[in-house]
């Protein structure tokens, strides 16, 4: 597996190694990269709100395009021909700037998104740290458009989206931690790595303890994108719109955008950190690679990502669409009575695992004492 | 990766950082493209009262900066106390698999443990302190 994205192609089309050429490798990746996030967010509203159709027993989208899919472009091009309102009163430069926020740190994140081992823009070696980092910008453009808009609905809901999305970031990072610890490093491709195409050598299911964990980080990364039951920030039945309830058109789309495609990402990170990523059952992306087209086994390997990513976006709309929403006072208990203490517990649980069981997962135990006792006859 | 005693085995120059670089300004000049090409096809008739705050239909009273009551000021500070222990824990979780393979594992899970409890008992004095309630409680201190 290579490094970085440039490296493979370089390699796969026998390229001289140059500056130049890795730059361009690197823009065409990023840009094609950007797209696809912008049409997986587009086509997420569209799925949200056909899910919630028939959740509901309506029928939703259905006439731009065949089943309504181009309802997303046909939403961007109505967004643009908005006229643009600003209140006087606003704060005008941290207001323009508060979108491209929320759109720049979540771009930032999907260089490091693991889609495959060799089609990933950069395999950073503190990837997982990185992600949780680089995605407190959404949090400080949450909180900038709410303070800038110099109205009280946004004010409301910006505060609320800040301490909301400092506190979940805890337990998540907490829960993160304990992949940390089971895996040896926080590179996704040492996460990657260290898990198997199967579900019985997923994080998942290698202890309890980390069973636990991807609950935690579950229900953390849904707060952390202000997805319902935690869309405080922005309960239209409480305060109207929330933080971007100044906003029009254009800067609008985009704060829609960029919590559309952060909820992708969190679902990216949770199903490579805890459902095997990447990996492909029976090793078919190792044969794949050994053959004449390597490039398939690339193709293997993101149909493996994008199938666990969607499922899991999948339970988020459903999930949305279920649950009533929480009380600000229950939110926070719940993240700093429950949560948290559940994520240490974790952390701990899973760090005395590894020392009293060497590293071994629950399903290679039950293999050792069934050899063991069948060894005994 | 298999040699125990090399801790640090790997080294990445900051030329893995340009594809990140290159997506922030992606994201820049795509926020401010679709704005400005935005602006040329759109309305724009502002007028003084479309341009008030959004206040139900009611001309705003006064301005949203005002004082209220900001809560979990003290929840904001556990924050960073976390932020900071998650931050310090990274290091040492990343190389606790290779200690526990050469048999230290005892040990550093006895350091992360001591690291993690003095911020358990902390979280636990606050809850205890009542910091961690909606509205702070008094009876928490009558007691």
């Amino acid at each position: 597996m290579t490094d970085n994205m440039p490296q493979f192609f370089q390699e796969l089309f026998h390229l001289e190694t140059s500056d130049c050429l890795t730059f361009l490798f690197y823009f065409i990746g990023a840009f094609i990269l950007v797209n696809i996030a912008s049409v997986i967010g587009g086509l997420a509203t569209y799925a949200e709100r056909k899910i919630s159709a028939d959740m509901q027993l309506r029928i939703g989208p259905n006439r731009v395009g065949p089943y309504g899919l181009l309802q997303f472009l046909a939403d961007g091009a109505k967004m643009l021909m908005k006229e643009n309102i600003m209140p006087l009163m606003a704060d005008r430069f941290l207001f323009n700037i508060a979108p491209m926020l929320c759109l720049v740190g979540i771009f930032a994140t999907l260089a490091v998104l693991p889609i495959s081992g060799n089609l990933t823009l950069a395999h950073l070696d503190v990837g997982v740290f990185y992600v949780v980092a680089i995605s407190s910008l959404v949090g400080l453009g949450i909180f900038l458009g709410g303070y800038a808009s110099n109205s009280k609905w946004s004010l409301l809901g910006g505060m609320r989206g800040a301490s909301q999305i400092i506190s979940y970031e805890i337990p998540v990072v907490i829960s993160i931690l304990s992949i940390v610890l089971l895996s040896g490093g926080t590179s996704f491709k040492t996460i990657v790595h260290h898990q198997g195409g199967l579900p019985h050598e997923w994080f998942v299911l290698h202890n309890p303890f980390t069973f636990i964990a991807f609950i935690v980080y579950f229900i953390g990364s849904l707060a952390e994108a202000n997805r319902a039951p935690f869309d405080l920030p922005e309960a239209e039945s409480e305060l109207v719109s929330g933080y971007h309830t100044e906003y029009t058109g254009m800067k609008f789309a985009f704060f829609a955008l960029a919590e559309y495609v952060e909820v992708f990402v969190l679902c990216g990170v949770g199903a490579t950190l805890f459902l095997g990523g990447f990996n492909v059952p029976f090793g078919l992306d190792t044969f794949l690679s050994k053959t004449p087209f390597p490039l398939l086994a690339e193709v293997v390997q993101l149909g493996a990502f994008f199938t666990k990513t969607f499922a899991l976006y999948y339970l988020v709309i459903v999930i949305r669409w279920t649950l009533p929403r929480l009380r600000v006072d229950q939110l926070m208990s719940l993240c700093w009575k429950y949560l948290t203490p559940i994520a240490l517990f974790n952390l701990i649980g899973t760090a005395i695992w590894m020392v009293y069981f060497h590293d071994q997962s629950i399903v290679e135990i039950i293999k050792a004492a069934g050899s063991h006792a069948g060894g005994g006859h | 990766m298999e040699n125990p005693q090399v801790l640090a085995d790997s080294s990445q120059g900051l030329s893995v950082f340009m594809p990140i670089l290159i997506l922030m300004v992606l994201g820049v000049v795509i926020f401010w493209g679709a704005v400005l090409v935005a602006g040329l096809i759109r309305p724009s008739k502002p007028s003084k009262l479309k341009q008030t705050a959004y206040e139900c239909g009611e001309l705003p009273v006064g301005q949203a900066w005002s004082h209220f009551n900001i809560r979990f000021y003290v929840t904001g500070l556990i924050f960073i106390i976390f932020d900071v222990e998650s931050a310090l824990m990274f290091p040492a979780a990343s190389v606790f698999k290779k200690l526990n393979s050469i048999g230290l594992g005892g040990l550093a899970l006895i350091e992360i443990l001591l690291f993690v409890m003095i911020l358990v008992a902390g979280i636990a004095y606050c809850w205890s302190k009542g910091d961690l309630d909606w509205v702070k409680s008094l009876s928490s201190k009558e007691k």
